[in-house]
């Protein structure tokens, strides 16, 4: 059984008046226990409206959102349940803090789930633990942190509920490189551990190519593609064509391609280009085919 | 959930109205406001009415939206109405019953003061709907400009209005996007007792309070790198220009109000 599974979801904002907008149509999809999804779409696609349905924060126009194949709406009182299994990080998740410690925003959640301060005390620790901040940072005020580590608190906040999904929304936006990296790498460590499953949305097509196996692409509202990332990178023209682009190493295997080099099929991470040119380069510079 | 909410209620358009120059449509507004108190007969408070729906016709909105304007006040033209209709007791009895006593004089008058209240707040949100905040405190700072004079500093009174009506639907935005954060992470804002809830508004309070301030001073930094120093010597970009329309707006409105003055000596009065 799939851990979210929509049918035909459909949103539209200030229906019935003049500003009304379809934000989302007929979106159908499914995601396994320990998938690791990619979310990408230029801005306005609709990614933003769809991560929120899937934790009952929007109400879908029309469709159903199923988290372990339960219609989420059936029971509108018990709503708030499904946040706690569906955890959600929005864009820019630092403007969210307000507590007087590290320590205690990272509780805010547990709390709200009404655990007992033991368990409260241990999730919050093993949060903390995965996205690496140091123990004296707990005790600081949040506004005293660096931009950062603001955000690995408001992170560690949505993994310390430990929801059997997790949704980042540009969890790397406004980083910098070592930043964006440490902040990918522990949420693929805290995925491979815990087998979540997590979407995560982006602009960065570096960080979708490196964590997710499977990318969906949103354009207009609409799903374009959902399949293998390798599948979805390959198709650079179409991806293109609705305004997105494919990691940097693709689109340099791409173009030796095109110069008549036979580097075989794209690459689109560095390790991956890495494995596959460093063999033809020993071999003397590749075939010239 | 806060997007229904409407402040500042500019309806964009391209009428006559639109077009007015901002400051006589800001005098002459507070001016029908005035004159609506004018009359004393039905005749007068008709002629106060029609001019009404002929600036709305001319304003080329949906009635509708006008009428719209009128239903946050509904609850104190109904209060006045009972208040007029049972504390007034001169006139014919209609209907006596214990300490309930209701004359023609009561309706008639309770009848008269709703008409002017509806009037009163149609006429002044027909100038909120035809002319944009900016344009308003453009306006308000032209025809205070005057005070100047006792050392009243109109630009920045002007400037802080301006500013404060551009960052509402940005706070609005911003206090969604928090409640819909804390939300995710379990907060319950909709059950509770009274202190609960309360104590629910600190994770978005605070929260709004440190993205005020930090606009603040991002705006801040921003308006000083492109050299705003205050109002002197400062030029616009668009100005204000009285064309005959104007001057024809200024001629009715004078005249209407002095029909209305001859028409409570003409007439007996009913209030």
């Amino acid at each position: 059984m799939p851990v979210i599974e929509t049918r035909n979801l459909s949103y539209t904002y200030s229906p019935g008046t003049p500003f009304r907008k379809d934000a989302i149509t007929d979106i159908t999809f499914t995601a396994q226990k320990g998938d690791f999804i990619g979310i990408i779409g230029h801005t306005g696609s609709g990614k933003s409206t769809l991560v929120q349905h899937l934790n009952g924060l929007l109400r879908p126009t029309s469709g159903q959102v199923f988290v372990n194949g339960i219609d989420i709406w059936q029971q509108p009182k018990k709503i708030r349940s499904v946040r706690f299994k569906v955890g959600l990080v929005f864009q820019y998740p630092e403007h969210q803090l307000f507590e007087e410690t590290a320590y205690k925003d990272i509780a805010f959640g547990p709390k709200n789930m009404g655990l007992n301060d033991d368990e409260i005390d241990k999730r919050v620790r093993l949060a903390a633990q995965f996205v690496g901040l140091r123990e004296e940072l707990l005790q600081k005020s949040p506004f005293e942190l660096s931009g950062g580590e603001k955000r690995r608190v408001a992170i560690a906040g949505v993994m310390a509920m430990q929801p059997e999904v997790l949704i980042l929304d540009e969890p790397t936006a406004g980083l910098d490189p070592r930043g964006r990296d440490m902040i990918l790498q522990q949420i693929l460590d805290y995925q491979k551990q815990n087998q979540t499953t997590v979407l995560l949305v982006s602009h960065n097509m570096e960080d979708i190519a490196r964590s997710a196996k499977k990318v969906l692409v949103m354009n207009h509202g609409r799903i374009v593609m959902l399949d293998e990332t390798a599948e979805v990178f390959s198709r650079a023209h179409e991806l293109e064509s609705i305004g997105l682009d494919v990691p940097a190493v693709t689109r340099i295997f791409m173009s030796l391609r095109k110069s008549g080099f036979n580097v075989g099929p794209n690459a689109y991470t560095v390790k991956q280009a890495y494995d596959r040119l460093l063999p033809l380069l020993k071999k003397g510079g590749g075939s010239n085919a | 959930m806060l997007s229904g909410i409407t402040i500042g209620q500019f309806f964009p358009g391209n009428s006559l109205l639109h077009r007015m120059d901002a400051r006589i449509k800001l005098v002459l507004t507070f001016a029908y406001i005035a004159a609506v108190f004018i009359p004393r007969n039905w005749a007068g408070l008709a002629v106060a009415v029609g001019f009404l729906i002929f600036t709305i016709l001319l304003s080329r909105l949906p009635a509708k939206l006008v009428l719209k304007s009128i239903k946050p006040i509904l609850p104190i033209i109904i209060f006045t109405s009972a208040l007029n209709i049972f504390y007034v007791t001169d006139g014919t009895p209609l209907f006596d019953w214990a300490f309930i006593h209701i004359t023609t004089q009561g309706l008639t008058t309770a009848a008269f003061i709703a008409i002017r209240i509806i009037s009163l707040i149609a006429g002044s949100s027909l100038l909120t709907y035809t002319t944009s905040p900016t344009t308003l405190t453009d306006a308000l700072e032209r025809l205070l400009s005057p005070l100047k004079a006792v050392r009243l500093n109109v630009h920045e009174l002007a400037m802080m209005m301006t500013i404060a009506l551009r960052f509402i639907p940005t706070l609005i935005e911003e206090t969604d996007k928090i409640m819909s954060a804390q939300k995710a992470r379990g907060a319950d804002l909709e059950s509770g007792s009274l202190m609960q809830r309360i104590r629910a508004l600190i994770p978005i309070l605070i929260p709004l309070f440190v993205s005020s301030f930090r606009r603040a001073y991002e705006l801040a930094t921003a308006m000083e790198c492109r050299c705003y120093r205050g109002g002197e010597g400062r030029t616009r970009m668009k100005q204000m220009h009285m064309r005959a329309f104007d001057i024809v707006c200024i001629a009715v409105v004078v005249l209407m109000a002095a029909g209305l003055i001859v028409l409570n000596f003409v007439l007996p009065p009913v209030i």
